[in-house]
């Protein structure tokens, strides 16, 4: 456990002095975001009704676009090896990488949210289950991006490959957590909805790691 | 004292075996040292020794025991040093070896003083590996090897980068290692500074699969 610990305690300092990384994963958010309004125009009406898909759609490359990074400068310094070699068997070296990830992408994504959908006009009504939402969704779109990020390893176009592997992959992430926050603001009972993306989580936990230490060893050998 | 073996190794490079029928016996205490030319299998075959490679036919061995079915404990026992220093840029060489051992579940600073005098790299102990020398960053990555003991070494031309002052300290390092009943495995083209049996790659190459077929 400490290993563990000293794994995911490593990832987040090496982002902290390379620096940039985080931040840039927010600024993209916030771009794409602000697009829409000049994109549909301002009618605050569609905006508002949009909102929650913008949120997600935009919350989802923002995560693919960290992603491709994952693995790319470990198998590049030789640190890969290194990991693969560790006591520690190599699905929870994953899992350590990929929970570092989440704390540097996805929390922060599910933070800024709320300001965002504020930008968009979104009901307040709304807010509370879509940080919930993105609390159970985005730690599975980190899980599902490991693996793609493993299997493009080494690749040439591993950026657009992965995006083609991991995105439809994320569709039912998108699906019930576009539809747990409308049926937040329209009244109706989220619980369902909450219910599986914790579902779709708790498969990914022990999956995602293990097929993504697979590719891994494969990237290796 | 501990013996590692293999026995009939042979192992796949892309659709080509590299090298079969492969097999030696390193006992503690011990230098095998890989000779052959390019492309020879040098390599393939320390990524074997340390199961970054699954070998496609042989047994590798630990006192008896097959090292493929206890993978953990084989990571335990062994340090692979491969052509990549695997040092982080942004960290000082002495946050390297920290997180080195902490990634072991060890905390020894007194081990980590210890490795950077020994490689002669105590006094940029606190730069950031970025600014360091092709030859520094390789002493970096063999201090590596002594703030975790283990009693085997997989080394990938070892000596590349490093002075003839650094290719006298890897040598000591490697003698106070095996004088301690540790045993290694060094791949090397030149002189690496160790004596140790040799084991040449060419004697055990492999007609490509199609050949063979």
């Amino acid at each position: 456990m400490t290993e563990f610990l000293a794994l995911v305690r490593r990832d987040l300092q090496l982002a902290v002095r390379q620096g940039g990384d985080a931040a840039l994963v927010l600024v993209f958010y916030l771009l794409a975001v602000l697009l829409f309004p000049f994109g549909v125009g301002p009618e605050p009406n569609i905006l508002a009704r949009i909102s929650t898909g913008v949120l997600w759609v935009t919350a989802l490359l923002a995560a693919l676009l960290s992603l491709e990074r994952l693995f790319v400068a470990e198998y590049e310094d030789g640190s890969l090896d290194q990991l693969a070699l560790l006591p520690t068997p190599l699905p929870l070296v994953v899992l350590a990488k990929i929970v570092a990830h989440w704390l540097l992408t996805g929390l922060p994504l599910t933070l800024i949210a709320p300001f965002f959908a504020l930008i968009l006009g979104m009901d307040a009504a709304g807010y509370p289950v879509l940080i919930l939402a993105l609390v159970l969704g985005t730690p599975t779109l980190s899980l599902i991006g490991g693996l793609g990020a493993a299997l493009t390893l080494g690749a040439r176009r591993a950026g657009a490959l992965l995006a083609l592997l991991v995105l439809p992959l994320y569709i039912p992430v998108l699906i019930f957590g576009v539809a747990a926050v409308d049926a937040a603001m329209a009244g109706l009972t989220v619980a369902p909805h909450l219910a599986i993306l914790g579902a779709l989580l708790l498969a990914a936990i022990p999956l995602c790691p293990w097929a993504t230490a697979a590719a891994l060893r494969q990237a290796l050998g | 004292m501990s013996v590692f073996a293999g026995t009939g190794l042979a192992c796949l490079r892309g659709e080509r075996i590299v090298f079969a029928g492969l097999g030696f016996s390193l006992a503690g205490g011990r230098v095998l040292l890989l000779r052959g030319a390019n492309g020879s299998g040098k390599s393939t075959l320390l990524r074997c020794m340390a199961g970054l490679l699954a070998p496609i036919a042989g047994d590798l061995t630990w006192d008896g025991a097959p090292a493929a079915r206890d993978p953990e404990s084989h990571h335990r026992r062994l340090r692979y040093l491969g052509h990549l220093d695997a040092v982080k840029t942004s960290f000082t060489v002495a946050e390297n070896l920290a997180l080195c051992q902490e990634l072991y579940g060890r905390r020894d600073p007194a081990a980590i003083d210890d490795a950077l005098g020994r490689l002669g790299i105590d006094t940029i102990a606190g730069l950031p590996a970025r600014l360091l020398s092709a030859g520094q960053r390789r002493r970096a990555a063999l201090a590596r090897l002594l703030v975790v003991p283990a009693p085997l070494w997989l080394l990938d031309e070892p000596t590349n980068a490093l002075d003839d002052d650094g290719v006298e300290r890897f040598a000591a390092i490697v003698e106070t290692h095996c004088a301690a009943g540790g045993m290694a495995v060094i791949a090397a083209h030149g002189n690496p500074g160790v004596d140790g049996e040799p084991l040449s790659l060419a004697d055990f190459a492999a007609l490509p699969v199609e050949a063979a077929a």
